[in-house]
């Protein structure tokens, strides 16, 4: 770190891991460090490994900012580290991240107070193989109907998953989300407005930040439609009439509260045709690159990003 | 904080309307982003194919490049010609070319930016859009991207473990033929081939120049590995019995330096005009600095030794590779066995699909190439089974870490494909669906 004003807070940003989501969480490192640096803010950018304990240790930086997605840095195991180590760190609590990482396990906290989400099931390989992959296939298909949207239920960015409008593509499905994870999420696809609604709590409670519309250019928002500059149309705030959006909102504001999370979230949300809310998942770490979906809703919203960033970063400060 | 929904929305760049057509397939890569993972040291990566460059004399090159900008600085920091410094060129025509077979002059040299510049270089002067380009298959994933840039159509030739089929190549002329096409050029990795580890025989590089002589198809010659035989013999280039049907490439980049980028071409008369042309339309002239190292390098140092003790330092990288696979990977696994060179190109079995598994590879924090990125458009599919594994970069026990760990991924891999069948996940959507040159 280089030497600044005193009462500057000396921040860590922890970006990159061993997940698959990587080159996302050093592009949202890179990012949000650049953003805090413009409010003379001190910040280091540092990796994941075998020295980061003790650089942490040593430094004791005034707070740490994970932005590690994916694995250990989503699933709690980093902010259980620095409760540890007693430093302060923007964002969700380790048992709050266990909860909203799992996508089931979200679901059904989320479903317990009376939110909508598509009917799933979540099964592990060793299911379907003791069980007979066609049986168990044939059984979701029943159960399900078709189209679905089949993913891991560990993991971001679209890796892994994929829609299944017709029975013979489910098997492929399966093979391809089990290659990222050791249990698939098979939910029902609900065709409607995809939108994001980021929640950030700047010290006044949280508030819903105006939703993010997703038309991606071939249907669907895999990899390449979410990092490609130009291969999705995003409309911020979406075109929903004013009540959809309110009910969005509300939905996000929900999904953070019964999760139990802190600081910032985003809920991927589906408005379907008759204007009904449906809660898909929630990202405790969101993506912070030139083409992701919180930074555009924290500039719909007429907020400077390096603003909210400081305000959040002083806020974990206070807390201790 | 509700503000009227805007009527258009944002992409997020502004010129996304106005890039060219060949633009198009230049998009984030799912498997691309995955090596991002690789470069990481606690994952083996037997991706990339940088070369161990750790065992150059690195003092010695130091005073090489000191005494250089020390007493010829004005010149080497200074523009060069297009063509490559003259001194270089004499030094490719008459110490490297002669290994090789070929006889020719300094100025049937172009020095470029790697051998990468001059496969774009020859592209650029030959290829218009729909053009067809052969190439073998599977083939350097470098040269598939030029031809994505120059929207040419790729022809994949089928190539065996004696390198690209002649009859094979004569079916494909034939057919291109009777179509009332003629493809402009046959690119060919004849020795130690990058990906499949394969080297061509004599007679075979006979009767390949004729079937390309006789269809009047230019054949473009890679050759970054010629000098890199496990058993010290330089294969023959196909240059040296066609001067006038083969433009050869040859590298510094695998015998001394990778980020020095010098390469160069050999090529007649006429397309060698063009390629200077071309060249200083692209970068006016190749490093000249660059250029001086690696001829102060070939001038000063012992260079050829240091190519024998790569050999050596890749010899037995090989040998573990081949050795960690032979005792490791589940039955009917196949693999090539390279005589030289940085790769071998493994066939799954069980019908497995090697981009599909790539996930569960870089979980267990192993990484590879999968097949799919060694072949053009439609024909990736080809590669599915397949992947490339590279020995240049890790040591040895890690080769065996990485084959062990490898191994069990596969064994998952095959306990999905009982469950499910063989199935394959989505298609790959990148051009590039490979490491960056810097991830090893």
């Amino acid at each position: 770190m280089s030497p600044q004003n005193a009462s500057s807070p000396r921040v860590v940003v922890l970006a990159g891991g061993l997940s698959h989501e990587r080159e996302v969480s050093v592009r949202s490192g890179r990012r949000v460090a650049e953003l805090l640096r413009d409010t003379g803010v001190d910040v280091e950018v540092r990796d994941v490994d075998a020295g980061l304990l003790a650089a942490l240790t040593a430094q004791r930086p005034s707070v740490v900012v994970p932005l590690l997605h994916g694995v250990s840095g989503e699933d709690g195991a980093v902010q259980d580290v620095l409760e540890l180590l007693d430093l302060p760190y923007v964002g969700s609590r380790p048992d709050a991240c266990r909860t909203a990482y799992d996508k089931a396990v979200a679901k059904a906290t989320v479903t317990a107070a009376g939110l909508d989400t598509p009917v799933a099931v979540a099964l592990p390989h060793t299911t379907f193989r003791e069980l007979g992959a066609g049986v168990v296939l044939d059984a979701i298909v029943a159960k399900l109907g078709l189209p679905v949207m089949v993913k891991p239920t560990r993991g971001g960015s679209s890796l892994g998953c994929s829609v299944v409008r017709v029975a013979d593509e489910l098997p492929g499905a399966m093979v391809g989300c089990f290659a990222y994870g050791d249990t698939a999420l098979v939910e029902r696809f609900v065709d409607g407005v995809e939108v994001a609604v980021s929640v950030v709590d700047l010290g006044d409670g949280p508030q819903a930040l105006p939703a993010v519309e997703i038309v991606p250019d071939g249907g669907v928002y895999d990899y390449a439609a979410r990092y490609t500059a130009g291969a999705t149309e995003f409309f911020a705030p979406a075109r929903l009439p004013e009540d959809v959006a309110a009910r969005c909102a509300r939905t996000a504001l929900e999904a953070h509260r019964v999760l139990g999370l802190r600081d910032l979230s985003r809920s991927d949300l589906v408005v379907d045709g008759r204007g009904r809310v449906w809660f898909l998942e929630v990202n405790v770490a969101p993506g912070m690159t030139e083409t992701s979906l919180f930074p555009q809703a924290v500039q719909a919203a007429g907020l400077d990003g390096g603003a909210l960033w400081r305000t959040l970063l002083e806020r974990a400060i206070a807390r201790g | 904080m509700h503000s009227p929904p805007p009527t258009h929305g944002s992409r997020l760049d502004p010129w996304v309307s106005a890039y060219a057509a060949r633009a198009g397939s230049m998009t984030a890569s799912e498997i691309r982003a995955l090596f991002a993972v690789a470069s990481r040291p606690e994952v083996v990566s037997l991706a990339g194919g940088m070369p161990f460059v750790s065992a150059l004399p690195l003092d010695a090159v130091a005073a090489t490049v000191g005494r250089l900008v020390a007493e010829q600085g004005a010149r080497a920091l200074q523009y060069g010609s297009g063509q490559g410094d003259v001194r270089l060129r004499e030094q490719i025509a008459g110490e490297l070319m002669p290994l090789v077979g070929v006889a020719t002059h300094p100025d049937d040299v172009v020095v470029t930016v790697g051998s990468q510049q001059a496969l774009d270089l020859v592209t650029r002067v030959f290829c218009d859009p729909g053009d067809v380009v052969l190439a073998e298959a599977p083939s350097y994933v470098g040269a598939l991207s030029v031809f994505a840039a120059y929207q040419v159509e790729v022809v994949h030739v089928p190539m065996d473990d004696q390198g690209l089929d002649p009859a094979a190549l004569r079916e494909a002329l034939a057919g291109l033929a009777a179509s009332g096409r003629r493809a402009k050029l046959l690119y060919t990795i004849p020795s130690f081939h990058n990906p499949a580890g394969v080297t061509q025989g004599s007679a075979r590089r006979s009767e390949v120049l004729a079937a390309a002589e006789a269809a009047g198809v230019l054949v473009l010659e890679d050759d970054p590995y010629g000098l890199l035989g496990f058993d010290g013999a330089v294969p023959r280039a196909l240059r040296a019995d066609s001067d006038e049907g083969v433009v050869y490439l040859g590298s510094f980049s695998k015998t001394f330096a990778p980020g020095l980028r010098v390469g160069w071409a050999v090529a007649p008369h006429g397309i060698r005009e063009k390629l200077v042309l071309a060249a200083e339309a692209s970068v006016l002239c190749p490093s000249e600095f660059a250029q001086a190292v690696v001829s102060a390098y070939l001038d000063e140092q012992p260079w050829f030794d240091q190519v024998k003790a790569f050999r050596e330092v890749y010899r037995e990288r090989r040998d573990a590779l081949l050795e960690s696979m032979a005792a490791l990977l589940p039955a009917g696994t196949t693999w090539t066995r390279p005589g030289g060179g940085f790769y071998s190109w493994v066939t799954l079995p069980g019908g497995l699909d090697a981009t599909a598994m790539l996930p569960r590879a870089v979980t267990a924090r192993v990484a590879y190439v999968p097949g799919t990125a060694f072949f053009a458009g439609p024909a990736k599919d080809r590669g599915r089974p397949c992947l490339r594994l590279s020995y240049c970069f890790p040591e040895p026990e890690r080769i065996r870490e990485g084959v062990r760990r490898l191994a069990g991924v596969v064994e998952a891999e095959l306990d999905l494909t009982s469950t499910f069948g063989p199935q394959s996940a989505g298609r790959p959507r990148g051009v590039v669906d490979v490491p960056g040159p810097e991830t090893a």
